[in-house]
């Protein structure tokens, strides 16, 4: 299936190359580099481009280009997806997937690459069996191996792989038992220049970290099951039990991992937080316009509304803007025209808002259209479908096995600081403005005894 | 692939002083006329010294700044021979790094890599699985033809192993050897063969990918495997899923019939009246008639389903396009939501997913409709996604949701990308073209947008204009004269083409215009684009030849420029032009014809989605996205027209299972026989039940034990774990097995890791397998949810348990399952259930603990698809009805037997309301009409279902089939078979019936 995996940065320059079955020359990314260059932007080179002799799919991701080589028919989504979980799985070890870490651990990332595919089929992608094979890189392990001369490479199978949970690891052992799960949701929303909603949805995962020992058996219930429109899950959920009892029931892997992902229907209606009134205008036969844009709170259900940044991306005519923030500051990039302003918090009593004047290229005829606005923004501990976890229950099969049959441990809920949640929102200013919004909301802690 | 590898090895045969300049492998080269050289080759003096030290942490380090060096794609071939002595290092990372090294330059260097051979032999031989599995993987891949018998060797060895891990590499080995040496394909299949009946989930994606490389076209090696292959399909690694799914598709299009047929039973007459005793009148029937589901394609299709719910985006466009490729129409439509969910993800997953989604709105809107809104392009959107989205919309236009569509498509006019907005008025203009309600709306849109100041965006409209233009030019004398300004200021060729042409087609509506504008463009002739000078060329002589007085002389000039000019096409057609329409004695016949042939009515061109000839790939294939054929693309069947043998797919012993297939009255004298070829069944069935009581043993346990007795049938049971607990037969009993064997299940993961890969498909904690139980016990309306092997085995055994003791229980199943309607003198007692069946259903698929006393409908096996005749076409002058019974539960109440009656039109007019009229029912017995028919078309046929609740008698219903015209007597009997109702009870259960007054 995949023939070859090369690794390209920005630049063009290909800094790994990995190859499955026989040799491919890097001279096939020449194919490439010449899509990239008709694309003009990065983010429409076409996925799939098609050679003489070979077909090439990439992603992009985190400013790399991942290139496999494909010789015959295979589902493109296949080696898409493969490609993005290898990117997950540098993120995962080295904490970022960069050219710098990548070049760092090579060795690593060789290794890796080898475990994961074989004849160009995925063999191992779980990050729990990985982890087993080849540990992750830490300054700790890095010199306890320099003296012992032990290696970061496993040399037994890892269990995972034969059970039938290969996503969890065995043997896991914590003394504080942890487990948190972050909610996020994202409004998606279409706005037009009235400000009336066009089209809006809630897209929100379910993100989980989980500290536990042994094999715990979780069930996770929700307040409002039935606003989970479409939902998708990790390998680990039963399936049958969320048909009947619309219940997350699982055994986790062992540490961070996404549990579901879903989808509210747009039926009912989404209240966005914020409002944006705004006023730019060109001049005719003049080289300069207007610029003014206030931000405002709006059913933000008494929570603020924090880390605002609003991106416009400026018509090409712009040469600079001359602008005065009352509130954080702004950047103006005259090359890619794009501007930004750092808003940071609300603050009811005075409204953020930033004004100035617009430069244009003399001459050049005035803009048509007004820019659309991208507002980003988060709202912590606010689950905005209103689906948020109500319960969370863990069974010890340890303890159940004693016992000859299960029990439910004491759990609580915490609510605790959450991780900021992160908004996006964008409008234009003519008819139409396009609204993203990405909704942090509640983090859940929980801390669980197991009873030995 | 493999003239590939033998291209590089022979570049790399070669001296790599002299080739390295082709050396297609190496961007560096360690040697040569640079300055590099002696630094270089320092470096490498330095790495060999490092390799060749006693101290495990410098040849780690060496090794991992050669792998450093490979992964730059720098050449390292030189220090092979330092390399391949660190083979058998004892430090697993250094092995495995060098193992790296070997996979990478073994090609090149042959004669030196067979000296890692016999370390890879040995490792092969040892106690750890894993060194095991990677010493087959390296073997596998170093491509030294020398060795492919060793190669064979290895592989038949490890498919054999005790680790699935193992037997899954030796599955990959097998693609790898296969390109190595394709003259080893026939050893090859038969490993295929013998690992496709394994058991483990892990080996099944690996071995069905080796098979889709291999032998595709063996389909019948699949035939075998293929319950196993769906039972299985949840708890295969997600990766496995995709290529599984994609190999039952092609499978499920070569032996399942078409469920997309409409029912048409028109030549139904002429067949009854011969061969009506023949099995192939039976099989024949089956597929024009009435079409029902194998339930192999049912077992498929459901099993599938869960997996829309993957996260692996890979999965569930391969579940959507087997519902696309394979499943009934009606059942597409729950695809819809799990592919609008992939939209939230990257953008190569929405690229991907949108052209699919584009090919599929095509042919279905209805699919996408309800999520028209999650098209709507966001400026955020790269181009191309853009575009994709443009045309899903565009495809799902309709008049209902057009003037919403109108308004966003406004708004994606004025987008700052002009590429998109060219694309948007494209989409304008077909959406024109297929709602006529709207074409003169968009028109106007359209012609506001001439004024626009974007030249881009102007030209699009100019061009499109043209082509609406073109559907209904009667009326629009006004925008052709709008567009003829535009020729001053627009300076794009296509539009100016456009322009051109329009006036040249309507000279005769702008009489005035027209001639003026030739003029305009006669002289600015020589610095026009070849474009637009052939549409002057056009329109010149379309005037010559419709005003030749005012065009003449300017017709000529022009053709004069044409002459010489320097592109060939413009002089050919300047030659063309003027022997046509200029007269002279050369002239012949044709140029009477002129002007019919210059001004001859256009057809309208059609503004056709860019996605429409995509169809004929399979959805979600790389072919299917480059809309070209990929090499290895294997392509989609079309239906078979008569279904091969499905008892193909039967894992149990052929004989027996012929037995059952053909209907009528071959049974009748069989019994006998039948009794006989139980006996030897019995000792493994009675294992199996005894087993399934005894909480004690383990599930490995009693597969062994099952194995023992006979080889196929515990490939069937542990493969199908419902078999077990479906051969105790007795609901009861079954429920029983299933609550002792979870809690044994649950012991055993509690007890820690001591599975082996049988434990892996029974245990509980993967719910997915249990869920598989589960569904395949649950009596659910669909009657072909039961594989038919197993329910086979549960009417046979169900005979065996009661053939001492009670006969009349052999007789009342076989009435049930044999398509035979001879009226019975026994009358039989017909058992009531205590529960309705869909309330049984509800209680089975929420597991509740069970009490003995349920007894449950089973779904019938078999359906005859034999009909009777009403009325015959000539006593019902030209109306034929026949009628069939479904077997189905009667939607109309729970005592009504359900009859499908078919209703035919054989004459040649209209047959009008056609209902039923009086009914002479005996006392007790109703019947539930079908609504009337207003009216059937000729040659027209229409099926109803009507409920008779008959007092299980078997009485004649009587009534009357009435038309708009006439009344015909027609009556029904029932065979005694058709009014019982198959249920499944404990041998308890039935001998408490039995014994009651």
């Amino acid at each position: 299936m995949i023939h070859s995996l090369f690794l390209i940065n920005c630049s063009g320059d290909i800094f790994l190359e990995k190859h499955w079955k026989s040799v491919v020359s890097q001279s096939v990314c020449d194919y490439f580099f010449e899509a990239q260059e008709k694309a003009a932007d990065v983010e429409n080179v076409p996925p799939v481009i098609s050679t003489p002799h070979h077909y090439l799919i990439s992603i992009y991701r985190d400013k790399l280009f991942f290139v496999s080589v494909i010789q015959t028919e295979v589902p493109p989504l296949f080696v898409i997806e493969f490609l993005h979980r290898v990117a997950d799985t540098f993120q995962d070890y080295f904490g970022e997937c960069s050219e710098a870490a990548i070049k760092d651990n090579v060795v690593i990332v060789y290794e890796l690459l080898e475990e994961m595919l074989d004849n160009g089929f995925p063999l191992a992608t779980e990050s729990n069996i990985l982890k087993e094979l080849i540990k992750p890189p830490t300054i700790l392990r890095s010199v306890v191996n320099s003296i012992t001369g032990s290696s970061n490479v496993g040399d037994t199978l890892p269990t995972g792989q034969l059970s039938n949970i290969p996503w969890r690891r065995a043997g896991v052992k914590y003394t504080n038992n942890e487990a948190y799960f972050d909610v996020v949701e994202e409004i998606d929303a279409i706005i037009d220049k009235s400000g009336s909603t066009v089209f809006a949805e809630i897209q929100g995962v379910i993100d989980a970290c989980i500290k536990l020992s042994g094999m715990p058996d979780l069930s996770l219930s929700f307040m409002n099951p039935r606003l989970l429109d479409d939902v998708s899950f990790h390998p680990c959920i039963r399936f049958k039990r969320w048909e009947s009892e619309r219940v997350l029931s699982f055994i986790p892997p062992d540490g961070n991992f996404r549990l579901i992902s879903y989808r509210v229907s747009s039926q009912n209606l989404v209240a966005i937080p914020v409002y944006v009134k705004h006023c730019i205008s060109f001049k005719e036969n003049s080289s300069c316009g207007r610029f003014d844009i206030t931000i405002g709170p709006k059913q933000n259900m008494g929570k603020t509304i924090e880390g605002i940044t609003v991106t416009v991306h400026m018509p090409k005519v712009v040469l600079n803007m001359n602008l005065t923030p009352t509130q954080g500051s702004y950047t103006f990039d005259p090359v890619t025209k794009v501007l930004t302003w750092d808003v940071g918090k609300i603050t009811p009593q005075k409204l953020p808002s930033l004004k100035g004047l617009v430069n244009l290229q003399s001459g050049a005829p005035k803009p048509e259209e007004n820019p659309s606005l991208n507002i980003q923004f988060k709202i912590q501990q606010l689950a905005i479908s209103g689906a948020p976890l109500s319960s969370l229950a863990a069974m010890d099969p340890v303890t159940a096995s004693c016992a000859g049959k299960t029990k439910s441990l004491h759990s609580s809920f915490l609510p605790s600081s959450p991780i900021p949640p992160s908004t996006e929102n964008e409008d234009s200013e003519v008819p139409l403005q396009l609204h993203r919004h990405r909704f942090g909301s509640s983090w859940f802690l929980l801390f669980l005894k197991v009873r030995t | 692939m493999s003239s590939n590898s033998f291209a590089y090895s022979e570049q790399s045969g070669g001296g790599e002083a002299t080739e390295l300049g082709q050396e297609a492998t190496s961007t560096i080269s360690p040697s040569g006329a640079f300055g590099l050289f002696s630094s270089d080759l320092k470096k490498n003096e330095d790495l060999k010294q490092m390799l060749e030290s006693n101290k495990d942490s410098a040849k780690l380090d060496a090794m991992k700044r050669i792998v450093g060096m490979i992964a730059k794609g720098k050449n390292a071939s030189e220090l092979f021979p330092a390399v391949v002595k660190n083979v058998a290092s004892k430090n697993i990372e250094i092995k495995k790094l060098v193992y790296v090294y070997l996979v990478r330059y073994a090609e090149e260097q042959q004669d030196l890599a067979l000296l890692s051979i016999s370390t890879f032999q040995r490792a092969l031989k040892d106690s750890n699985q894993l060194i095991r599995a990677s010493a087959l993987r390296v073997l596998s891949s170093i491509r030294v033809p020398i060795i492919v018998p060793i190669m064979m060797l290895a592989i038949k060895e490890a498919s054999a192993d005790l680790s699935p891990y193992v037997r899954k590499n030796a599955a990959h080995a097998i693609q790898k050897l296969y390109s190595l040496d394709p003259e080893q394909k026939e050893m090859l299949i038969e490993v295929i063969e013998k690992l496709l009946k394994d058991k483990s989930t892990l080996v099944a994606g690996s071995v069905v990918m080796a098979f889709e490389e291999v032998c595709p076209d063996r389909i019948d090696l699949i035939h075998k495997n293929y319950r196993k292959l769906c039972n299985l399909l949840v708890d295969v690694e997600e990766w496995g899923q995709v290529v599984i799914i994609h190999m039952l598709t092609r499978y499920a299009r070569t032996q399942f019939l078409s469920p997309w047929k409409e029912e048409d039973g028109l030549e139904d007459d002429e067949k009854n009246f011969y061969d009506s005793d023949d099995e192939q009148k039976e099989k024949t029937d089956k597929t024009k008639k009435s079409y029902t589901m194998d339930p192999d394609h049912r077992l498929l299709i459901r099993n599938t389903k869960p997996l829309l719910q993957s996260r692996n985006a890979a999965v569930v466009m391969a579940v959507a396009q087997l519902y696309w490729h394979i499943s009934p129409k009606s059942e597409v439509g729950i695809i819809s939501k799990s592919l609008v969910r992939l939209l939230r993800s990257n953008r190569e997953v929405q690229y991907i997913v949108l052209q699919n989604i584009a090919t599929m709105s095509i042919q279905r809107k209805g699919m996408f409709e309800p999520y028209l809104k999650s098209f709507y392009v966001r400026s955020t959107d790269p181009t191309m996604i853009k575009t994709l989205k443009l045309e899903i919309l565009t495809n799902l236009a309709n008049e209902a949701n057009i003037s919403t569509l109108l308004r966003e498509f406004q708004t994606y006019v004025k987008s700052q990308d002009k590429e998109f907005a060219a694309a948007t008025i494209q989409a304008i203009g077909r959406c024109a073209t297929n709602i006529s309600e709207v074409t003169d709306t968009c028109l106007n849109g359209l012609v506001c947008l001439l004024s626009n100041r974007d030249e881009i965006v102007v030209a699009e409209s100019v061009v499109v204009i043209k082509k609406l233009l073109q559907m209904q030019p009667a009326q629009h004398g006004e925008i052709i004269k709008h567009m003829a300004k535009l020729l001053d200021s627009i300076t794009i060729p296509v539009a100016r083409a456009s322009i051109l042409w329009l006036i040249g087609e309507n000279c005769e509506r702008v009489p005035k215009i027209a001639p003026d504008v030739l003029r305009k463009m006669a002289k600015g002739f020589t610095s026009e684009d070849d474009l637009v000078k052939l549409q002057i060329l056009n329109l010149g002589a379309k005037l010559y030849l419709t005003n030749s007085k005012q065009t003449k002389l300017l017709t000529q000039y022009i053709l004069n420029l044409g002459k010489y000019d320097q592109n060939y096409d413009i002089r050919d057609r300047t030659r063309f032009i003027r022997q046509l329409i200029v007269p002279n004695e050369k002239s012949g016949a044709l140029s009477k014809y002129a002007k019919k042939i210059f001004l001859a009515q256009k057809p309208a061109p059609l503004l056709e989605s860019p996605f429409k000839d995509r169809d004929h790939f399979q959805l979600g294939t790389l072919s299917h996205t480059l809309n070209t054929k990929a090499a290895g693309y294997l392509e989609l069947s079309n239906w078979p027209e008569v279904a091969p043998d499905p008892s193909v797919r039967n894992v149990e012993v052929i004989e027996l299972a012929k037995e059952w297939t053909p209907a009528g009255k071959a049974k009748k004298e069989n019994p006998a026989q039948k009794f006989y070829s139980e006996s030897e069944e019995e000792e493994d069935s009675s294992d199996s039940s005894s087993d399934s009581d005894s909480d004690s043993g383990s599930a490995s346990g009693e597969q062994d034990e099952q194995g023992g007795s006979s080889e196929d049938s515990s490939e069937d049971s542990s493969s199908e774990p419902q078999s077990d607990s479906e051969s105790a037969s007795e609901v009861g009993d079954k429920r029983a097995a299933k609550r002792n064997s979870k809690s044994k299940w649950k012991r055993d993961s509690e007890d820690g890791e001591n599975e082996n890969e049988k434990s892996r498909t029974s245990d509980s904690s993967s719910a997915d397998s249990s869920s598989v139980e589960e569904s395949s016990s649950d009596s659910e309306s669909e009657s072909e949810s039961e594989s038919e092997s197993e329910s086979r085995k549960v009417t046979k055994e169900k005979e065996k348990k009661t053939k001492q003791d009670i006969n009349p229980l052999t007789k009342d199943v076989s009435l049930l399952d044999l398509d035979d309607f001879n009226p019975v003198s026994t009358p039989v007692a017909l058992p009531t259930p205590a529960f309705s069946p869909s309330l049984i259903a509800d209680l089975e698929g929420l597991n509740l603990s069970t009490t003995s006393s349920v007894i449950s409908v089973s779904t019938p096996v078999f359906v005859p698809v034999k009909t009777h005749v009403l009325l015959h076409r000539m006593s019902g002058k030209g109306l034929a009805a026949h009628y069939f019974f479904p077997r189905q539960p009667c939607i109309f109440g729970d005592k009504m037997v359900s009859i499908q009656v078919t209703l035919n039109n054989t004459t040649d007019r209209k047959i009008e309301n056609i209902h039923i009229g009086g009914k002479k029912l005996p006392i007790g017995m109703q019947m539930h009409v079908f609504n009337p028919i207003e009216s059937l078309e000729p040659e027209g046929s229409i099926t109803v279902s009507v409920g008779i609740d008959f007092c299980d008698s078997t009485q004649t219903a009587s009534f009357q089939l009435c038309t708009k015209d006439d009344c015909f007597n027609v009556s029904i009997q029932p065979p005694v078979g058709e009014l019982l109702l198959p249920v499944a009870m404990s041998e308890k259960d039935f001998k408490k019936e039995q014994g009651r007054p």
